[in-house]
């Protein structure tokens, strides 16, 4: 699986407007709303499942990336967006350290396996240094873009 | 104390697989062990105390994963996390068993 198969590039947000984490998480799928990527309406459903995913638990794994996600019965494929921030957002990682790179997620409910693989797709990428240096250094969608790409001739 | 080598299989009950929820209280009881803690998936090895190498295992239910543990309590190790799979995780939400017949 590569991430241009899940993420919706149309809908990168390469300076994310808020650096509060809600804040974050709305703006994302709301952009993924405006790519019509998720089913019109649930764009505050969604927001609020992911949110309390999120204080369930941090998907603020450390190395300023961070992976929201949730399953949800509105959802019939995975798909995901990329928001930077060059501010930093609190997402109370497990490092305490500020987000730079966050990767929203939304997966079907009915699916479990298939968004174990899309997280596995994205974690694989996340791991390597030199993916989260370009998208941290990333000012444009064109350059996060570039960066998914590269990252996905990589790992073939 | 001496260094020892344990081996045990463990298979993923889940429904859902091992998540990143579940993953994370993985990492969390493993990080809790002084040994070192390897988890093997298909052909892939991680270091049981990373979480971003956890949730790249993308092991789903039903999956047998190999774990080794390398240290002074490494037979503690494995046994605390079976455990901790074989009880799928103990909270959950997926795997609440629901009390039809009481």
């Amino acid at each position: 699986m590569k991430l241009a198969d899940i993420i919706c590039f149309d809908a990168i947000i390469a300076q994310l407007s808020s650096n509060k984490r809600d804040k974050v998480i709305e703006e994302l799928i709301q952009s993924l709303s405006d790519q019509n990527k998720i089913p019109a309406g649930e764009v505050k459903s969604l927001a609020k499942a992911v949110i309390s995913r999120e204080n369930e638990a941090s998907t603020g794994i450390g190395k300023g990336v961070a992976v929201p996600h949730v399953k949800h019965a509105s959802i019939a494929e995975p798909v995901a967006v990329v928001g930077c921030s060059q501010e930093g957002i609190d997402f109370s990682s497990l490092d305490k350290q500020p987000v730079y790179s966050v990767f929203l997620l939304l997966s079907p409910t009915s699916d479990p396996d298939k968004h174990l693989q899309v997280m596995e797709t994205i974690f694989k990428n996340l791991q390597k240094e030199d993916f989260r240096r370009f998208l941290r250094q990333a000012q444009t969608s064109e350059a996060i873009i570039e960066a998914l790409k590269d990252a996905d001739e990589d790992g073939q | 104390m001496s260094e020892s080598t344990h081996e045990i299989e463990i298979e993923i009950l889940n429904p859902d697989g091992l998540h990143m929820r579940p993953a994370m209280q993985f990492v969390d009881l493993a990080s809790s062990f002084n040994s070192d803690i390897t988890v093997t998936h298909q052909e892939m090895s991680i270091d049981a105390k990373s979480i971003m190498q956890m949730t790249m295992l993308a092991a789903t239910c039903g999956a047998r994963l190999k774990v080794v543990a390398i240290g002074p309590d490494a037979a503690d190790a494995v046994k605390a996390l079976k455990e901790l799979v074989d009880n799928k995780f103990g909270d959950d939400p997926e795997n609440v068993v629901s009390k039809k017949e009481g």
